[in-house]
């Protein structure tokens, strides 16, 4: 009984450190993990069945990540797995970890502010500059390259950057 | 549940369809991008509430079939929604009328006691708080714009305005929802609607229609001439080749 529930953990552990290194498709310095996109890893009779949520609701990148899933699983001998999509708690940028955002910045995006909602929603002023710190920046189109972008342009550098809006 | 489920769906379905016509004829590149990713929300909002309805309904119905296999008159979306892209301003007001209703319609949903529905809301209360700011700015951009612009952005609220009324209808399905608790009763966001629509205006310095008279017919699948013209083309793919699939 103990070896078996011990045998669980471990597998548990192993399935959640394959699906936890899928990256994002968009933005492949992400993992779903820094995303705060995988929510949970069950084992049950060898079969994995892993949760997540969607950022956007249009997000295409979700079945792509959904698929990329199952083969890391697949490589990590895990078949038939099985992907669930939870809406409920609904997915804001607070959950995308610190490890997430300093990866963002230096891969040149501005991670979203602190403190979503609406009031980070509108309140957002200023966003520093990934590329040069400089924080007198402004807005040039609130939708960018995909639906969790925004464009910005630094007037220091004059460097056009994407900002991860804040949702 | 069903049906409600379903008009919402479709109401996001139709404008997201509308939105995507512009993808590479939009004034500006930012705005190509814009409009697209206003589609792509709402679609991802129509996918949801589609796949909700299907469950629910558990005829064996899926988004697919209730997005392509359905006729004009089982549509039951609002009837702004279908009219025509026309010039940009009109675009504009119709995305602005209703990203006006839905951002105040789907924070109110968020309370709903379906929690499939409640869990839609919360994603979709932050997309549509996007498309409000987006065309509160645009409708100001253009009305307090040049001659032209403003002339052009009253006209298309002027006409568009006898579709705004049909966002505050209730018929009896939506009644006994609404009593349980599930929806939202419309009636009680008009104010905040109006008050919302009215400074909009003001700054654009366009003038609020006055007229009282309200047309009504896409929830109860009386549709316009233009919805037919749509489908055709949403739908053409699956009805020229049924079942196929990517």
């Amino acid at each position: 009984m103990v070896n078996t529930a011990l045998n669980d953990a471990d597998l548990r552990q192993r399935a959640w450190n394959a699906a936890a290194a899928v990256v994002d498709p968009e933005i492949p310095v992400l993992t779903i993990a820094d995303l705060g996109v995988l929510r949970d890893v069950v084992v049950a009779d060898g079969r994995v069945e892993v949760a997540i949520t969607p950022t956007y609701s249009g997000c295409p990148a979700m079945n792509m990540i959904g698929l990329e899933i199952e083969l890391a699983l697949e490589r990590e001998g895990f078949h038939n797995s099985k992907i669930r999509t939870v809406l409920s708690p609904a997915w804001t940028t607070d959950w995308m970890s610190e490890q997430g955002r300093q990866k963002l910045r230096e891969y040149g995006i501005a991670p979203p502010q602190v403190g979503s909602g609406r009031r980070a929603l509108f309140g957002v002023q200023q966003v520093p500059c990934p590329q040069c710190g400089s924080e007198d920046t402004e807005v040039l189109s609130e939708f960018g390259s995909t639906s969790c972008k925004a464009l910005w342009r630094c007037r220091s550098c004059r460097e056009p950057f994407d900002y991860f809006k804040c949702h | 549940m069903v049906l409600y489920a379903l008009r919402r769906a479709d109401d996001a379905l139709i404008l997201g369809h509308r939105l995507s016509e512009w993808c590479g004829h939009a004034p500006a590149m930012e705005e190509d991008m814009a409009l697209a990713n206003m589609g792509l929300d709402l679609l991802g909002q129509a996918r949801e509430l589609y796949s909700y309805a299907a469950k629910v309904e558990g005829k064996g119905n899926d988004e697919d079939k209730f997005a392509y296999l359905r006729d004009v008159r089982q549509y039951r979306n609002l009837l702004l929604l279908e009219q025509p892209n026309g010039d940009f301003a009109r675009t504009m007001a119709r995305q602005f009328f209703y990203a006006a209703f839905a951002d105040l319609y789907w924070r109110a949903m968020m309370k709903s006691s379906d929690a499939t529905l409640a869990a839609i809301a919360a994603k979709s209360e932050k997309e549509s708080a996007y498309h409000l700011r987006h065309s509160s700015e645009w409708m100001v951009r253009l009305g307090d714009g040049t001659a032209e612009s403003r002339r052009r952005a009253q006209a298309a609220v002027d006409d568009l305005w006898a579709y705004t009324g049909e966002m505050f209808d209730v018929d009896e399905s939506e009644r006994a929802l609404i009593d349980d608790g599930v929806a939202v009763d419309p009636a009680t966001l008009h104010s905040q609607w109006q008050n919302t629509v009215s400074s909009v205006m003001s700054e654009a310095t366009l003038a609020l229609p006055t007229s009282g008279w309200m047309q009504q017919g896409g929830r109860s699948g009386k549709h316009s001439e233009h919805l037919g013209h749509l489908l055709s083309e949403l739908q053409s793919m699956q009805r020229t080749f049924p079942g196929a699939t990517w």
